[in-house]
């Protein structure tokens, strides 16, 4: 009730102010990370209706009148967790909130989280407020193929609010965590990539015979299958196979695939990735690095906190990501673990640019998000100090102009 | 700032130390910023070590540096006690066991009976600046056994658990009796299914464990009229007597009023550990005078006893008079961002002294070690960490660890960086230990 009578409230907030001004708002602060050239001192971003109109020097910007002008030490653009399972599986880790796996058959690239994602998530609530306002959201690991990932802002009461790619990619897991026991499949390695090298072969066959029935007129099309459609997507080269992997032989799995089958990959996890450094980087693959304080055991016993430094010194894109927790904490924080990132042999920079540009470019959004540029959507984290430092606190998160969470954190 | 140098008391302990360590020249830390926790931070201070206990502490030119003294360059560094985790479950490689699931009483098991001193959980510990565990059994009983209290000493290498004990009077190992209430120790019976019944589980046992206690001293010494000794009341006995503190795992706002109330009906002392609602009830801890072991998690939630777990509970409990440290309930927190933990309260809310308190002195009291170590403090012994950087800064790396004045990690050694930032070998044998976490779920994902 409380809700839907702030929301009433706001709407007639809304009806009287929105004549005069569509929330325009300006960020001023000690320091400017754009992450598209050098920080800005004394630096000042506006942004008008949602996008960012003007940046630069304090003393060369000025905010137009009737603007509400915020004031931060440090500002970065929001942050985007490049891999998330937030909004699918909830904070209470009970049943009725956990949408994170179908377990009922190990493939099912048809489902999508976008079906599941819910937008008024707390956990959600919980890492805006840390300055992250874009996820890419979708399946935990834990099947050979899950289902399709999405993209949201952090903000929005339903998923069509919230949203900005309905599809981006299709998760599956190369790690003995996909694994069956009692005779079931996929049981081993091999097994994991000869079914899932069938059901591309299977998804090639049906495009092919897709685009037979559209340059012939007496053939008829194959039967709908969505299963085969969505594989098709990453054969076109539309959507990329989110690859979870940690041992250093699944990462060599999952480029193998690639190579076969020409399609564009993405590692995520890879907590052996710096034993394949040569080869990650000839094959062109990102990786969405997993998070750094993620625990460290069997599969991914031999992580190192100084993995993101080895891949991006060597010139391989990277990401962070807030990963997916079982238990407790029940998710984690990308701009912590871009911290210890940084801690660990990443610039300040760096490590930013792992949680903002970099990532944006991986998920292939930086026309949009992950850098303070004219034109982009106005996501602005605000901060008392060193964002990475411990002390430091998160005051303030923008999205798309409109300030959607002022609390000091 | 306190008096320095070479007091009576030190001249006594260095008689008193054993003849191998006596041999061993005093090692002077000279110019690092001291953080002693018991005084005000010292900006360019002189530690000396002798004898593996603190010979002296205090600032450059007001410390008598014994003469044949090995000095120790340490400027720019920074020097604290060695951290204090009050609840941890390293040790375990695989099979941390406590009590087992035949049913939901069963002190009379005692987790050192379980641990591998092996573990690289210890390694990594020591690369987070710990030098002291409470390492306890699982939350899924309501005593799930006897917890035990152990030093890092890994030099020279240890070969057996023992190794790692503190001792009491009597030569017998120290530790606490874990505890829990609340929904990990809820299942199908012989477990309770109710919170209510939890708690008369419980009652019933201390009262059994009073009157097995009553028998004894009506007894008086004949061995014909003793009752036949009982494992399990016996350590019921212990904690009522004050010899054995009760380490209570309890989140929600009602379970830990219930332990307050066991507590006082039983008069065993108690720490209450996770306290995720603590900040609800601060005041009524505060008026019990319980000490708090506090974790801090990146979200809250993950269960629904945990959903209003905060970065604000230490900074409210401090502000209610509560005794706060934190702990890393090891798999939870990696022991090696242990002082994270500190620094996340400190953004919330809590003070510096208190928060660095909350990693060393405190968890020693809570422990009952705090006339051992804790601090950085003439007498007690020499465990503490050689930092570069603020403890409390994301940036701050432990450099170098000593146990009862051993070096027991240095970072420059490559053996021991590779525990202190991964990599391949690094966790051959580490398995998590989570309480009441199906493990299939932690490991699959799934649901």
């Amino acid at each position: 009730m409380t809700r839907l009578k702030t929301r009433l409230l706001s709407l007639a907030i809304v009806c009287l102010v929105a004549p005069l001004a569509a929330a325009q708002v300006a960020v001023h602060a000690g320091k400017v990370y754009t992450m598209a050239g050098a920080p800005i001192e004394d630096g000042i971003v506006v942004i008008q209706d949602g996008k960012i109109s003007a940046i630069g020097r304090a003393d060369q910007i000025a905010v137009p009148e009737g603007y509400k002008v915020l004031e931060a030490e440090v500002v970065t653009p929001g942050l985007v967790d490049a891999h998330s399972t937030v909004g699918l599986a909830g904070i209470f880790n009970y049943d009725h909130d956990q949408d994170q796996l179908e377990s009922s058959s190990p493939i099912q690239p048809e489902l999508r989280a976008i079906d599941a994602y819910n937008a008024d998530e707390a956990l959600i609530d919980w890492i805006r407020s840390f300055g992250v306002t874009t996820v890419h959201a979708g399946h935990a690991p834990g099947e050979l193929i899950s289902g399709q990932t999405l993209i949201a802002k952090t903000h929005g009461d339903t998923v069509s609010d919230a949203v900005i790619v309905d599809s981006k990619a299709i998760a599956t897991t190369l790690t003995t965590d996909a694994h069956k026991t009692g005779g079931k499949s996929p049981g081993t390695r091999g097994k994991a990539v000869a079914m899932l090298r069938e059901q591309l072969i299977k998804a090639r066959e049906y495009a092919d015979k897709k685009q037979k029935a559209a340059e012939d007129e007496e053939k008829d099309p194959p039967p709908r299958d969505l299963r085969l459609e969505a594989l098709g997507k990453v054969l076109a080269g539309e959507m990329p196979l989110l690859v979870t992997v940690d041992r250093a032989r699944d990462i060599a799995s999952a480029l193998r695939l690639a190579e076969e089958f020409d399609i564009p990959i993405w590692l995520d996890g890879a907590c052996e990735a710096y034993l394949l450094i040569d080869d990650i980087k000839a094959a062109g693959v990102p990786v969405i690095v997993h998070p750094p304080m993620q625990r460290a055991f069997r599969e991914r016993e031999n992580l190192s906190f100084e993995t993101p430094a080895k891949l991006v010194h060597a010139g391989i894109p990277v990401a962070l990501q807030s990963g997916y927790e079982s238990y407790v904490p029940k998710t984690r924080v990308v701009l912590f673990e871009a911290a210890l990132a940084a801690a660990n042999g990443l610039t300040f920079e760096e490590a930013l640019r792992t949680i903002t540009i970099d990532a944006a470019k991986i998920l292939g959004i930086d026309d949009r998000v992950g850098s303070l540029e004219v034109g982009k959507d106005g996501d602005v984290a605000l901060y008392d100090g060193d964002p990475f430092e411990y002390t430091s606190h998160c005051i303030g998160c923008i999205i798309e102009g409109k300030v959607v969470s002022d609390i000091k954190r | 700032m306190r008096p320095h140098g070479l007091s009576p008391l030190i001249l006594f302990l260095a008689l008193a130390v054993p003849a191998a360590a006596a041999d061993e020249r005093p090692r002077a830390f000279v110019g690092a910023r001291l953080i002693p926790i018991d005084g005000e931070e010292i900006e360019k201070g002189v530690l000396v070590v002798e004898g593996g206990k603190i010979a002296a502490v205090g600032a450059e030119g007001e410390v008598d540096i014994p003469a044949d003294a090995e000095k120790i360059d340490v400027e720019g560094k920074v020097i604290m006690p060695g951290l204090i985790c009050t609840h941890s479950h390293i040790g375990g490689s695989g099979s941390l066991g406590g009590a087992d699931g035949s049913g939901p009483i069963q002190p009379g098991v005692r987790i050192y009976d379980s641990l591998d001193v092996h573990d690289s959980g210890f390694k990594r510990a020591v690369a987070g600046g710990l030098t002291t565990l409470n390492i306890m059994p699982g939350s899924g009983h309501l005593i799930s056994g006897q917890t035990v209290y152990v030093k890092l000493r890994l030099e020279p290498k240890p070969a057996k658990i023992e190794a790692f004990f503190i001792r009491g009077d009597n030569d017998k190992p120290l530790g606490g009796l874990k505890m829990a209430n609340g929904t990990n120790s809820m299942r199908d019976p012989p477990f309770p299914g109710t919170r209510g019944k939890s708690a008369y589980l419980v009652r019933e046992q201390y009262i059994k464990a009073r009157e097995y206690h009553d028998k004894i001293v009506r007894a008086e010494g004949d061995a014909a009229k003793m009752p036949p000794r009982d494992l399990n009341l016996e350590a019921l006995v212990e904690a009522m007597q004050g010899k054995r503190i009760v380490h209570h795992h309890t989140h929600r706002h009602d379970d830990i009023m219930t332990v307050l109330r066991l507590s006082k009906e039983f008069q065993f002392p108690v720490v209450l550990h996770h306290v995720s609602d603590g900040w609800k009830v601060a005041d009524e801890i505060a008026d019990a005078k319980a000490p708090c072991s506090v974790i801090v998690i990146d979200s809250p939630g993950g269960k629904l006893e945990a959903r209003y777990c905060r970065f604000e509970t230490g900074a409210i409990l401090e502000e209610a008079g509560v005794n706060v440290a934190f702990h890393t309930d090891d798999w939870i927190t990696d022991s090696r961002v242990f002082r994270r933990s500190a620094a996340l309260a400190v953004r919330a809310g809590m003070s510096r002294a208190g928060a660095l308190r909350a990693l060393t002195l405190a968890g020693a009291e809570m422990l009952d070690l705090d006339d051992r170590i804790g601090s950085l403090t003439v007498g007690k012994d020499a465990d503490f960490a050689v930092l570069e950087g603020d403890p409390l800064s994301v940036y701050c790396k432990t450099l170098e660890t000593y146990v009862d004045g051993t070096k027991v990690f240095d970072r420059s050694d490559p053996k021991d960086y590779l525990y202190a930032v991964g990599g391949y070998g690094a966790g051959h044998d580490q398995y998590p230990y989570m309480c009441c976490f199906d493990d299939a779920q932690l490991l699959g994902g799934g649901k």
